[in-house]
C-alpha cells in the first residue's frame, strides 16, 4: 500500500510498531461499524421530519440541490445563500433549520454521542454524507474572498498559542515524525500527512465506541490543548477545517475511517 | 527631470499600495483573539481569559517554524529566566516514586476535569525516563540517565529547576510547558519530578 511504504520511508527501527499498528488499522476495516451509522443517516436523510414534514432530500451541499455524492470533499465552501462559508455539519443543520423548519437550538443541543452510546442524528447525517464521499478527490474551493478570508483566520489559528501549557495546533502537528506516548502525530504542514489526516475525518472511534466529526476532533484538540470549550459549529472550527481542508487539496477521502 | 522622478515615484508607490489591497497582511493577532472568545464557551476551569495571549505566546505564535531573531529571543530568554522561583527552603529533590507517577499523569487544566483536579506533568507524553516505560513521546529529548550523565551539582540542579519551572529561559518558543511559572505543578510537585531525574537512587539513573 501507498501509505505504509510512505509510512515507513522515514524509517527509524521502532517504526516496526508503527507498521504493526498500520496493519491492526487495515484489519479494522474489514468490519467498520461506521456503516451502521451511515445506514441509519441514510434513512434519515430520507425521512420526512420537523414542522414541513420534508426530507433532507433538497438540501443543497454545495454541488446543487439533493446532490449528495460527492460533496463533503468540496466543503467547506462558500454559500450564497447564506453569504458563509460552511462545513459539512454547519450545512446540516442550517438545511434541518430552513428546510424542514426545526428550531436551530433544538437541532444542536447534543451534537456528540457520549462513549458507547448510539450515535446522534447529527452524527448519522454526517456518517451517511461523508460515505458518500470515499474516494473522491478533496477539491476545497478558494474562489470566493469568504473562503480565502476563512483560510487565512484559520491559518492564524492553527498557529496560535494561549492557554497554561502555550500550545497551538502546531505544537504537536508541526513536525515530522513525532509523537505523544505511542500515539504518531501528522505534520500537518506538509501536504501528504495532512491529505492523509483529513481524508480519514469523521472516523469510527474503536476506543470510543463512536462515530466521531470532524467539529468533534477539532473540539477534542482544543480540549487536550488546555483551551475552553470549543462551541460547535463555531467561526474558529469552520475557518480551521477550511485551512486544514484547502491544505488536504489533492488527496482522497477514506470517510467515514476507523481508527483505535 | 525632477517632475518626471515624482511621477515614476508616485506610479512605483501605487503599484506597491494596490498590491498591499490586494494582498493584505492577514488577519490581525487582535481580530483573531476576539474571535476566538467568540468561538469558545467557559467550563471549569478553562475560562476565556486563556484565550488572551501573553507576549511570548504571541511571539512565539508568530514565528512558528520560523527563526525569532536573535534580539527578541534573548528578550524573551532573559524574562522567562527571571520569573524563575528557586525553592525557598533551598532543597531541590523530593521523592522519586512519587515523581514517577506525576511524570505518567496527563490530567488536569482540560475543561473535561473537575475544577480542582491535581494536575500531572505528562512528562512521557513526550519524553522517555525510565527505562520501564516504554510508551514514551519523541517530542523532547530522552531523559533517561539524566542524572546519572550530569551529576547533582548546585548548577545542575539550579538548571534542571528552571528549565521545568520556565524552559523559555533558555530556548525561547520552544514547546514544552511552563510547569512553575503557570502553575500547572506545585513546587512540591516540581521536587518530585527533579527527584526522579536526578535522585542517584531514582530508576532513572540506573
Amino acid at each position: 500500500m501507498g501509505l505504509s511504504a510512505s509510512a515507513l520511508a522515514g524509517a527509524q527501527p521502532k517504526d516496526a510498531t508503527e507498521a504493526e499498528i498500520e496493519k491492526y488499522r487495515q484489519m479494522l476495516q474489514d468490519g467498520n461499524p461506521a456503516e451502521l451509522v451511515s445506514l441509519k443517516g441514510e434513512g434519515l436523510w430520507k425521512k420526512k421530519q420537523g414542522p414541513n414534514q420534508v426530507s433532507l432530500e433538497s438540501c443543497d451541499l454545495g454541488l446543487g440541490p439533493g446532490v449528495v455524492r460527492g460533496a463533503n470533499a468540496q466543503l467547506p465552501r462558500y454559500f450564497a445563500d447564506s453569504d458563509a462559508v460552511m462545513d459539512l455539519e454547519t450545512r446540516i443543520v442550517f438545511c434541518k433549520v430552513m428546510i424542514q423548519g426545526l428550531e436551530r437550538d433544538k437541532v444542536i443541543a447534543r451534537p456528540y454521542s457520549g462513549a458507547g452510546q448510539s450515535a446522534t442524528d447529527l452524527e448519522a447525517l454526517v456518517a451517511y454524507v461523508v460515505e458518500e464521499s470515499r474516494g473522491m478527490k478533496i477539491n476545497v474551493p478558494q474562489q470566493h474572498l469568504k473562503e480565502k478570508e476563512a483560510f487565512a483566520r484559520g491559518e492564524k489559528i492553527f498557529y496560535f498559542r494561549a492557554g497554561p501549557y502555550d500550545f497551538s495546533c502546531a505544537s504537536c502537528h508541526a513536525v515530522d515524525n513525532q509523537r505523544i506516548r505511542l500515539q504518531g502525530l501528522p505534520n500537518l504542514t506538509k501536504t501528504e500527512p495532512a491529505q492523509k489526516a483529513f481524508a480519514s475525518w469523521p472516523a469510527y472511534r474503536v476506543s470510543q465506541g463512536a462515530l466521531r466529526t470532524m467539529q468533534w476532533r477539532i473540539y477534542d484538540c482544543f480540549r487536550q490543548q488546555r483551551f475552553p470549550e470549543l462551541k460547535y459549529l463555531s467561526p474558529a472550527a469552520v475557518d480551521l477545517i477550511t485551512y486544514l481542508g484547502v491544505r488536504a487539496n489533492g488527496g482522497v477521502m477514506e470517510t467515514p475511517s476507523i481508527k483505535r | 527631470m525632477k517632475a518626471i522622478r515624482q511621477i515614476t515615484f508616485a506610479g512605483i508607490f501605487g503599484v506597491i499600495l494596490s498590491a498591499c489591497a490586494m494582498l493584505p497582511d492577514g488577519p490581525s493577532n487582535e481580530s483573531i483573539t476576539q474571535l476566538m472568545k467568540q468561538s469558545f464557551a467557559e467550563r471549569g476551569s478553562a475560562k476565556l481569559d486563556r484565550l488572551d495571549q501573553s507576549e511570548l505566546q504571541r511571539v512565539c505564535s508568530d514565528y512558528t517554524g520560523k527563526e525569532v531573531p536573535k534580539a527578541v529571543k534573548e528578550k524573551l530568554e532573559q524574562a522567562a529566566l527571571a520569573s524563575v522561583k528557586y525553592p525557598a527552603d533551598g532543597k531541590y529533590l523530593g521523592d522519586f516514586s512519587r515523581g514517577e507517577r506525576i511524570a505518567q499523569s496527563g490530567i488536569g487544566m482540560q475543561f473535561s476535569d473537575a475544577p480542582g483536579t491535581v494536575a500531572g506533568g505528562n512528562c512521557y507524553a513526550c519524553h522517555q525516563i525510565s527505562k520501564q516505560e516504554l510508551a514514551y513521546g519523541n517530542i523532547g529529548p530522552t531523559l533517561y540517565n539524566y542524572g546519572k550523565l550530569r551529576g547533582d551539582s548546585e548548577a545542575i540542579l539550579k538548571y534542571t529547576w528552571a528549565r521545568i519551572y520556565n524552559a523559555h529561559a533558555f530556548n525561547a518558543c520552544n514547546s514544552m510547558p511552563r510547569f512553575g511559572a503557570a502553575g500547572i505543578l506545585t513546587e512540591a510537585q516540581m521536587k518530585d519530578v527533579m527527584a526522579l531525574l536526578l535522585d542517584p537512587k531514582s530508576p532513572v539513573n540506573q
